[in-house]
């Protein structure tokens, strides 16, 4: 059975939401930098930072995208996606990076994309923005910035997109 | 002591219910032998043991015109013994040794010890052969009435041909004068340098070093000309293209005396299978193709090739793990010859016995011993096999010290059942009897 | 993929695959800190029997980018000679825990007789005249970058010199053709192979001829032993018919590029300095070359099961 955890409207107002509270943590945008994990952090990065940019018209906040895919500890278990390739074209150093990503499960992703975000320098820091977070942690990795936390089951199936998310829920449990 | 490979102990034995095949055709009788010869030929004879002969072909042991034996020099791919063993198997009684040992069989020591091991061994008759050339060299003659002298009748420099044309007119000049037969590996080398396989469109995709057919054929008609010039009688080795075959069949007609041998797998494998890029496919003259294939066997159906030779060439395991361009060239033949000729040749069983038998007998001038019609004083040198028995060639049930054949896995129709030597059962139901 | 042999083989989408994967790699070669540790805990051997620093520092570079360890066995004819089978050595490195083996060999079929002895990968760094299939896939992918096109067709490659003893050339024809491009074989006869009537090419024996119709002009290096092996009389009858100089550059079409697999015979086949040229790839085929072994390298050590798990992107 499938049921629509957040809508439309929901994403859109936890982006907005996001965007304000990154701003806040930040002594002024100077610093800031966006960079969204291939796939599914892509579009919620771009939708972020445009909420940011919205806020804050004057700052230009660099956006850059992370494909994780060489830095898994399950490489071969996920494809490399063809397309889905890393664009960093700012310089990391110093700068606070925020990573974005729509689910955050068992925090394998995330900390791929903390060593990946190493090769390309070394942030004064890095913090996290997911749009669900639904448990079942196996690192200790814990988000900055969450849309919504989702209590799901390890057999559950979360969607997120920017129509909505939806759980579906295999059998009756 | 060698073992007196002549005397049966058995007393009278009877090939019972089995068709004889040979040169007057076939006749469903009996064959009884003794003492190492045929003693009767009937219906319904009796003796002191009857060997089960029923749906079986009985005919002339087969005699190979060339099987290289590798001792003295390389008995770690084969000894006589081994070698032996495996032409019994395959339906020989006669195996004609290739020179190219280490010493080659260029001097009466070697030819004595060739001929004495296989006496020894007791499984067939093996007839050395001996050099053209000095050390196989190709650059002064053997001494060729010595060896004739030692009883060999056919010289070859098998391995390599003699590419000099006037020490090679000599030689023919000289064995004329002998009354023995020179039989050629034709390959001018100087067109083969680094060869692996055919030169065709397959050795252009593979980027492999071709042979060109024209190798071969240029030496078939440079051989038949200086025999036409000197009289010569002239054999040719496991011929491989069409156009060897037609020169053949010209020389022929002009009435020469020449001869000339396929090897079975030349007649039933073509240039592709390197594509596998098993070496065990690599041979010297090398598979040829599709249209070459067809020539040969043509070929045999009108008589122009006028024996089957297997080129039974052992190879011990590491060497053929080389890479291709240094592996040696050649594969076993012996023990796979009679199912892949039956497969591959549109020809009746008088016109096979007498390619395998009868006409390699002749060439190699043994005719009073081996290749004779199944009657009575004839030596009991006979084969019997089942033409219609299919069976899958597995390295593990091979004789041969060596273990390259290109037949692993292949279904084959037509099994040696027993081969009877000077009478005695060197092979019964298929296994070696000693 | 478990081994890559040849790029028949790999056959069009395992050439498009590994050509899409090579972005990923060059992404990560422009990092500040190129390395990832994707092959981490792998074994990566180069077997080569035949001298070529270039490719094999290639592979290794590739290799240690993608944190595998590496181990080099310079075996040199004579070892082969002085009785240990190939296989046994094959066998005795398998032993000693490799993932992958890279082999070059100056015969023919080396990788697949390999591949017979070995659970690990194969990959072929040059076989004989066969094949060199990783430097076709840098080739393409060059081309591909360079023209910003995925495929080649209406495009026109010119390959030039010894094709006969050209593996470079071999896997070539079948990468490019493949792709879409029509190809083109300029050379003596003595340096074509004995029967091209099956490939995919047009063959031709006048360089000047094809150029006005050439997209892609790709120089072979000739090898000097050539003429003592009575292919070509000279280097300067050689140099004079299929050499590249300032009058044939000049003939080529506005936009066409020029390569070359290296190492270049200056004063042979290249009369002029291709870095003079504007329209030169050879650098970028040098630089992509270890972009593209890296994605060889991952696709057959840790993308097995990237194209069955295809459908399970990543949530």
């Amino acid at each position: 059975m499938s049921n629509m955890v957040m809508s439309a409207d929901d994403v859109r107002r936890a982006i907005t939401r996001i965007a304000h509270e990154i701003l806040e943590r930040q002594h002024g945008p100077a610093q800031l930098a966006i960079v969204g994990l291939q796939r599914g952090g892509a579009w919620l990065a771009d939708a972020i930072t445009a909420a940011i940019r919205h806020i804050e018209p004057s700052t230009n906040v660099p956006l850059g995208y992370l494909d994780v895919s060489m830095h898994r500890d399950d490489i071969g278990l996920r494809p490399v996606v063809p397309g889905a390739i890393s664009r960093i074209d700012f310089p990391v150093d110093g700068a606070t990076v925020v990573l974005v990503d729509d689910v955050l499960y068992t925090g394998r992703t995330v900390r791929a994309a903390m060593e990946g975000i190493n090769t390309y320098g070394r942030p004064r820091a890095i913090q996290l923005a997911v749009l669900v977070d639904r448990g079942h942690r196996e690192l200790p990795i814990r988000p900055d910035y969450v849309g919504k936390n989702l209590p799901t089951n390890l057999v559950d199936d979360v969607r997120v997109a920017s129509e909505g998310v939806v759980v579906t829920r295999d059998g009756t449990t | 002591m060698t073992r007196p490979a002549e005397v049966s102990a058995v007393g009278r034995v009877v090939l019972k219910d089995g068709t004889i095949v040979d040169s007057r055709g076939e006749q469903r009788l009996d064959v009884a032998m003794e003492n190492g010869v045929v003693t009767e030929v009937g219906i319904e004879l009796r003796g002191d043991r009857l060997v089960d002969a029923r749906g079986c072909v009985v005919a002339p042991g087969f005699v190979d015109l060339h099987a290289h034996l590798r001792e003295p020099g390389k008995e770690e791919a084969e000894t006589i013994e081994t070698g032996s063993r495996a032409g019994a198997k395959g339906g020989y009684t006669a195996l004609v040794a290739m020179p190219n040992t280490d010493p080659p069989q260029d001097s009466v020591a070697v030819i004595d010890f060739v001929r004495e091991q296989g006496k020894r061994a007791g499984l067939l008759e093996v007839v050395p052969s001996g050099c053209i050339t000095l050390g196989r060299q190709g650059e002064a003659l053997a001494p060729l009435a010595e060896l004739a002298a030692a009883g060999v009748r056919l010289f070859t420099d098998d391995g390599s041909g003699v590419q000099n044309e006037l020490l090679m007119r000599r030689a023919m000049e000289y064995a004329r004068g002998l009354g023995v037969t020179l039989a050629q590996h034709c390959e001018v080398t100087s067109l083969t340098k680094g060869a692996v396989m055919n030169e065709c469109q397959c050795c252009t995709s593979l980027g492999l070093p071709g042979w060109p057919s024209i190798a071969e054929e240029l030496m078939v008609f440079r051989d038949i000309e200086l025999a036409r010039l000197t009289g010569a009688r002239v054999h040719f080795l496991h011929l491989s293209t069409a156009r060897s075959v037609e020169l053949v069949r010209a020389a022929k007609r002009d009435g020469l005396p020449i001869t000339a041998e396929v090897t079975p797998h030349h007649l039933s494998l073509d240039d592709t299978r390197l594509t596998s890029f098993d070496t065990v496919f690599k041979v010297n003259p090398p598979l040829r193709s599709l249209g070459d294939i067809a020539a040969l066997r043509a070929g045999v159906r009108d008589g122009t090739i006028d024996a089957l030779a297997t080129d039974h060439a052992p190879h011990p395991r590491r060497d053929k793990e080389l890479s291709l361009d240094q592996a040696p060239p050649g594969m076993l033949g012996l023990e796979t010859a009679l199912g892949v000729a039956l497969g591959v040749l549109d020809v009746d069983l008088v016109h096979l016995v007498r390619i395998m038998s009868t006409q390699p007998a002749a060439i190699a001038g043994i005719s009073d011993r081996h290749g004779r019609d199944i009657e009575v004083g004839a030596p009991a040198n006979v084969v019997v096999f089942d033409p219609d028995l299919s069976w899958t060639v597995s390295p593990d049930s091979l004789s041969s010290k060596s273990r390259n054949t290109p037949y692993v896995g292949m279904t084959l129709r037509g099994k040696v059942r027993h081969t009877f030597f000077n009478g005695v059962a060197t092979v019964l139901d298929g296994d070696a009897q000693r | 993929m478990k081994h890559l042999r040849s790029i028949d083989e790999l056959g069009h989408d395992g050439v498009v695959r590994l050509l899409e994967l090579t972005t990923h790699m060059v992404e990560i070669n422009s990092r500040q800190v190129p390395k990832v540790p994707a092959l981490r805990g792998r074994t990566v051997a180069s077997l080569f029997f035949e001298d070529s620093t270039r490719t094999r520092l290639s592979f290794e570079t590739a290799a240690k980018r993608l944190s595998a360890d590496t181990m080099t066995f310079s075996v040199s004819t004579s070892s082969v000679n002085k009785g240990e089978s190939l296989r046994d050595t094959v066998e005795t490195i398998t032993d000693m825990g490799v993932d992958a083996f890279v082999v070059r060999h100056k015969s023919t079929g080396i990788p697949w007789q390999i591949s017979d002895w070995t659970d690990a990968c194969v990959v072929n760094a040059g076989d004989g005249w066969h094949q060199h299939p990783t430097q076709a896939l840098v080739d393409c992918f060059t081309v591909r970058q360079a023209l910003g096109r995925d495929r080649f067709d209406g495009l026109t490659l010119t390959i030039v010199g010894d094709i006969k003893h050209s593996r470079v050339a071999r896997s070539n024809i079948s990468a490019f053709s493949m792709l879409g491009a029509n190809v083109v074989l300029v050379a003596p006869p003595t340096l074509l192979p004995p029967d091209v009537s099956h490939w995919p090419v047009e063959v031709s024996h006048r360089l000047d001829e094809v150029l006005h119709r050439t997209d892609i002009l790709y120089m072979l290096r000739l090898q000097s032993e050539r003429m003592s092996q009575g292919h070509v009389p000279n280097l300067r009858e050689y140099a004079e018919a299929f050499g590249l100089d300032a009058r044939r550059v000049g003939m080529l079409p506005p936009g066409a590029v020029l390569m070359h697999p290296g190492p270049m015979n200056r004063g042979v086949e290249m009369l002029i300095d291709p870095s003079t040229l504007t329209n030169s790839l050879i650098h970028q085929q040098v630089s992509n070359g270890v972009s593209v072994r890296m994605a060889v390298l991952f696709d057959l050590l840790a993308g097995e099961s990237s194209a069955s798990h295809l459908a399970q992107e990543a949530s």
